[in-house]
């Protein structure tokens, strides 16, 4: 996965010139950097056989499901790089795409290792066509504005969240460890979108109309985050997954109290529309649009290393 | 006052630092919040170039590694702000003088990035000569701008050898990646030495710095520093750097090289760079954009601070 350690001196002569300072800079571990910038392996000492009476291939088309969607959520707040409204809100944008991106890798190294075919995370990121992700089309949706970024952060995280924690004690070692470690991530991005969406509800009146908005245009993507699919009743049904269908109850409370919090209503639910089927590998051109990004250099230049 | 003029002369002298609440002349305090603003503002609009290339990243390692800096400079724009918030300054004010290009960035990012070789050699060169130009800084005389970049280098030093990484990588890649990579540092070299400043004889305000200790070296001093220590590691690498003047000087003992063309320099730092205008309406619009967000929050904080 990593080529050469990126902590490893560069050669040349350059410490003389920088003194002192410079040197007393480089002593000592660093422990803030975040996953897959060139560290410790967040799976070393679990057993990555697959679990006994799980069929691979399901494992497998799971282990994209939640990897694609922590993937192209993350490439979603990415885009906001250079563009938010405040600072602080550049360095969390970051910090959640980054957790997210870190969890998309763990999930997709697990596809690949769970179905037989050995492709690791960069082959099945760069090198799938938009029919293979099966990815919700809630984060596959263009960016909006702020408020529509923060209603649908609230409602991934929400959705996401209650699903790790139940993930945690998944018969796989693998997806539980992921889990564990996604839990503590999610509920700091589930707590910064309710604080974002509080805020701009119960701010100006203008704010407020505007974060109104963008939950409505968020809406319509959220009952397809509580269909199963059969890959997830199965291994619902096998102690590796979780269904969906059971995580509503907890999303709808949660949402409940940050909209009551924010003084805004739930917006009507979609009304008797077909449920997009992401996990079928059906998406919209806005997916497609973001891959031709995503997927250009790597594309551009095959079989090489980066 | 004449003792206090004394208090701030011995505190320099003695090479110790001047804290927020200690009397200072008005000069030095406007020269600090100039040059704090000037880095902080670097920082902010350095993260265009690079962070262009995040969602392009060809690796789902280098786009964390990417995302991980881009996220850094945002993080040094904010402790710069506050440090030059320390001074007097606010930084809703300093966001304005950028946006209407009456406070300077570094010329450096007005610069494109044209492949995904810019994000190695801007970690190589770019960060090489910014960690140059900053490590005397962490001896500054202005305390909280000294501790600011205590940390500030540390990072920049880890991003420039993920960047030289990235390029060692490449250059043992296919020939198209090797092309891409000289192509990078042909395009970065002289614009990378710029960053240095004007030379010594038509910079104006280094004696005064210096004399203050918020400069510790002249802009000669550290671009020559910058050559020789870049000069072994152009090698290592197996790029050549465009300067057919470049050679060893045994007898100065440090490399000569070719002149400089200070015309582009003044032209770019005038705004006409290739990036400019595109790099300040990027940072307006982001901020204007953003004002009915902040708007909210403090509507939001001023209602709750009511309630309670």
């Amino acid at each position: 996965m990593s080529s050469g350690d990126p902590r490893e001196p560069l050669p040349g002569r350059h410490e003389p010139f920088l003194g002192n300072a410079y040197e007393a800079l480089n002593q000592g571990e660093d422990t803030r950097w975040a996953y897959g910038t060139g560290f410790a392996d967040p799976l070393a000492g679990v057993d990555t056989r697959v679990p006994e009476g799980v069929d691979g291939a399901d494992l497998a088309a799971y282990c994209l499901m939640l990897g694609d969607d922590a993937l192209i959520m993350s490439h979603r707040l990415q885009e906001w790089c250079a563009h938010a409204p405040e600072l602080e809100e550049e360095v969390a944008l970051a910090n959640i795409a980054l957790d997210l991106l870190g969890q998309a890798r763990l999930l997709l190294s697990r596809a690949g290792a769970a179905d037989g075919s050995g492709s690791d995370e960069d082959a099945l990121a760069f090198l799938r066509e938009a029919g293979g992700f099966r990815n919700v089309h809630l984060v596959e949706a263009e960016n909006g504005d702020f408020g529509q970024e923060m209603a649908r952060l609230l409602v991934f995280a929400t959705w996401r969240l209650a699903l790790l924690d139940r993930l945690a004690g998944s018969r796989d070692p693998v997806l539980a460890a992921v889990a564990v470690k996604g839990v503590k991530e999610v509920a700091y991005h589930r707590d910064y979108a309710a604080g974002w969406v509080v805020r701009l509800g119960d701010g100006t009146s203008y704010s407020r109309r505007r974060i109104a908005e963008g939950l409505a245009a968020v809406w319509p993507s959220v009952p397809e985050l509580f269909v199963p699919h059969e890959v997830e009743s199965r291994l619902a049904a096998a102690g590796v997954g979780v269904d969906p269908a059971t995580l509503r109850e907890e999303f709808d409370a949660v949402i409940a109290h940050v909209l009551t919090t924010a003084t805004l209503t739930p917006p009507a639910g979609p009304g008797g529309s077909a449920v997009p089927r992401g996990r079928d590998g059906t998406h919209t051109a806005a997916l497609t649009r973001l891959l031709d990004e995503m997927q250009s250099v790597a594309r551009a230049h095959p079989e090489t290393t980066w | 006052m004449a003792d206090l003029q004394e208090h701030f002369d011995h505190t320099i002298e003695q090479d110790r630092r001047v804290e927020p609440r200690d009397w200072m002349p008005d000069g030095y305090r406007a020269t600090m919040v100039r040059q704090i603003a000037q880095h902080a503002h670097s920082e902010i609009i350095g993260m265009q170039p690079e962070g262009e290339w995040i969602t392009r990243a060809p690796s789902l390692r280098r786009k964390a590694i990417l995302l991980a800096k881009v996220q850094d400079e945002a993080g040094h724009g904010l402790y710069l702000y506050s440090a030059a918030e320390t001074l007097g300054a606010d930084r809703a004010e300093l966001t304005a003088m950028l946006i209407e290009g009456r406070q300077k960035y570094s010329s450096i990012f007005n610069y494109p990035t044209l492949t995904y070789a810019d994000v190695g050699v801007i970690g190589w060169l770019v960060d090489g000569a910014a960690i140059c130009n900053q490590v005397p800084l962490c001896r500054s005389s202005y305390g909280p701008y000294a501790r600011a970049m205590i940390r500030i280098c540390k990072e920049e030093s880890f991003h420039q050898r993920q960047g030289y990484e990235l390029l060692l990588t490449m250059m043992k890649g296919t020939d198209a990646q090797r092309a891409m990579v000289q192509d990078a540092v042909d395009r970065w070299w002289w614009p990378s030495l710029m960053m240095f400043g004007p030379p010594d004889d038509a910079s104006p305000n280094t004696a005064r710095s210096m004399a203050w200790k918020i400069k510790r070296h002249t802009n000669d001093e550290l671009r020559q520093r910058f050559v020789d220590m870049t000069v072994p590691q152009a090698e290592a690498l197996g790029v050549t750097l465009p300067d057919p003047g470049l050679r060893w000087n045994a007898e100065r003992g440090h490399h000569d090289f070719g002149p400089i063309d200070w015309s582009e320099l003044k032209r770019v730092i005038s705004g006409d760079g290739p990036c400019n205008a595109r790099r300040i309406a990027v940072r307006r619009a982001a901020h204007e954009d953003g004002a009915w967000v902040r708007e909210a929050a403090t509507a939001h904080a001023r209602k709750t601070e009511v309630r309670t």
